[in-house]
């Protein structure tokens, strides 16, 4: 149980004639170890969730837990939530400026006040973390691929040691490659540590893919909250939300109007490829 | 002569290191040869780094070739004198959509770029009225960009350059940052501008499945054009298209997928009615 959600909303210029809730009591357990898709068009919620998250926001009614205690109370050691639940922002690679990218990693350990020795050690263990090879590591991240500089800025938040990992859309941009690449070494990292994922993305097929459940946004509330592929059904309501089921599961849906008997609840290529050729041979 | 065309075009930067000194000489661009014809829709694919980008800024003049030469409707981009008709022939897109707004209205913003030309007033705001009308806007002509959704915000950038009356327009991964909504949007709105007004589109894109409609892909690597064809071609590639760290359509891997255990498909399979048909549904 690390983090609770409970009635949380926040509503911007409360009270004025600008008033505008960008959350709407939204009730979210996110257990350890969790690989969370958290998805919903532009302006539904999602970026102002995951900023509550590790209390960068507050709510303005409702209370969030990390690990049993509020974080809003008076004496809640902040610094300490911030470096245990790391958030990725969008573009990154924006956000790095040091001279060599071992320094740039190097970092947010240090802000945390750990020994140099500890410092070092964690910003080699989050690069190789990352899938970085060492010859990158003293060269300025600016002469870096869009890839490469993508995995330098997330190195940077797990050399905080975080319990739990928000990205948010960290494949914006990136070619196809780079994008597997990416979500495979994080899909990696979680398998080994246990880390804690929270994947905010536009590509339905990538969470599909990846993640273990999916919390869909919309208009400040949750709309949906479950295993991707229950949600998916609902590809009709998503629609009316901006989103979309994967390509793949609209396939499945024309092919079964057209008579062939297969499961229209898959969401990836593979399950496709499958259910077809169970349901030709028939 | 196509209404861009370049040839043995090559692109040239020098990196230098903190203190200025000289570490090397990229080539970002090597010899390459188009020609886009008017009303085409071509797309241009490839990975981070292949070049597809600087490609694009220089058919607008926003880069100039080290050497060969480019030409947009005939004129050479490296003659000043034409450098303003060739950025009103040959109008830019870019990613991010909020980098692009300007106005304060939607109107306003569209109309920053035939004011600019000094475009006489009463034909600004008709041009402002077709543009708006041409990307599906026209009823948030009163709004704040700000209010709006990703895609209606490159909805009206495009509109704001297709204002300037281009003959070309091109777009740099114009839906990267956008919601499935909003890229439907805007593919949407590119195709009707190459349909209804014949407008050349140069699409730059990571996404395959916005490029099906293509009358032709390029496919960039290392500078230089690794593949080109029809959509069809290229995407029959699929291990091709790996190796240069791209992807085909989840339909044309799902029916390449297929074919690899057996089922009786065509290669480049682009859309699910396709799909149906081949398996005979």
């Amino acid at each position: 149980m690390a983090i609770i959600l409970d009635h949380v909303s926040h509503i911007y210029e409360e009270g004025t004639a600008m008033e505008a809730a960008a959350l709407k009591d939204v009730n979210l357990v996110i257990p350890d170890g969790q690989f969370i898709g958290l998805i919903g068009h532009t302006g539904s919620g999602k970026s102002t969730l995951v900023q509550h998250l590790n209390g960068l926001m507050k709510p303005t009614s409702g209370s969030i837990y990390y690990n049993g205690a509020d974080i809003h109370t008076d004496g809640f050691d902040k610094k300490n939530l911030r470096s245990k639940v790391g958030l990725v922002f969008q573009y990154p690679e924006h956000q790095l400026f040091e001279i060599d990218v071992f320094k740039d990693v190097c970092f947010g350990p240090r802000n945390m006040g750990l020994e140099e020795k500890e410092v070092e050690l964690r910003a080699y263990e989050a690069l190789k973390q990352v899938g970085l090879e060492d010859e990158y590591f003293y060269q300025s991240p600016f002469d870096l691929s869009g890839g490469q500089k993508r995995r330098v800025a997330i190195a940077g938040v797990l050399a905080m040691k975080p319990e739990v990992l928000i990205l948010d859309e960290p494949t914006a941009g990136l070619d196809p490659k780079g994008r597997d690449e990416i979500l495979d070494q994080i899909a990696l990292l979680r398998k080994k540590t246990g880390i804690t994922v929270v994947l905010v993305s536009h590509s339905m097929e990538d969470v599909a893919k990846y993640v273990d459940r999916i919390v869909v946004m919309n208009q400040g509330c949750v709309m949906y909250d479950d295993e991707p592929g229950m949600v998916f059904r609902h590809y009709k309501e998503l629609e009316q939300v901006g989103l979309a089921a994967p390509q793949v599961t609209y396939i499945m849906q024309e092919l079964k109007k057209k008579g062939l008997d297969v499961d229209t609840d898959v969401i990836t290529i593979e399950e496709a490829r499958d259910g077809i050729l169970k349901a030709l041979k028939r | 002569m196509g209404i861009i065309e370049a040839k043995k075009l090559i692109f040239e930067y020098i990196r230098r290191d903190e203190e200025g000194n000289v570490e090397g000489i990229t080539r970002a661009v090597d010899e390459v040869d188009l020609d886009i014809k008017q009303g085409d829709f071509v797309a241009v694919l490839g990975h981070n780094g292949s070049g597809k980008s600087t490609l694009a800024k220089h058919l607008n003049a926003i880069l100039y070739p080290t050497e060969g030469t480019v030409w947009v409707d005939g004129k050479d981009t490296m003659d000043e004198e034409y450098l303003w008709d060739i950025r009103q022939t040959a109008g830019m897109v870019f990613q991010n959509p909020d980098n692009q707004i300007i106005g304060q209205v939607v109107e306003e913003d569209v109309g920053f770029g035939p004011e600019n030309m000094g475009v006489p007033t009463k034909e600004i705001w008709e041009r402002v009225e077709e543009s708006l009308k041409a990307v599906g806007m026209y009823k948030y002509r009163k709004h704040s960009p700000n209010k709006l959704s990703g895609g209606q915000k490159q909805r009206v950038s495009i509109a704001g350059v297709i204002a300037m009356h281009p003959k070309c327009i091109i777009l740099d991964e114009p839906t990267a940052m956008l919601d499935p909504n909003g890229r439907k949007e805007v593919i949407r709105a590119v195709r009707a501008l190459n349909h209804a007004e014949g407008i050349t589109v140069v699409l730059i894109t990571h996404y395959m499945e916005e490029i099906i409609h293509a009358d032709k892909a390029i496919v960039m690597d290392k500078g230089h054009i690794a593949m080109q064809g029809t959509p069809r071609e290229i995407f029959s590639k699929v291990e091709k298209l790996k190796e240069l760290r791209l992807d085909v359509p989840q339909v044309t891997l799902l029916a390449y997928e297929l074919k690899k255990s057996g089922v009786n498909l065509p290669d480049g399979i682009l859309t699910c009615e396709e799909l149906i048909e081949a398996l005979r549904l």
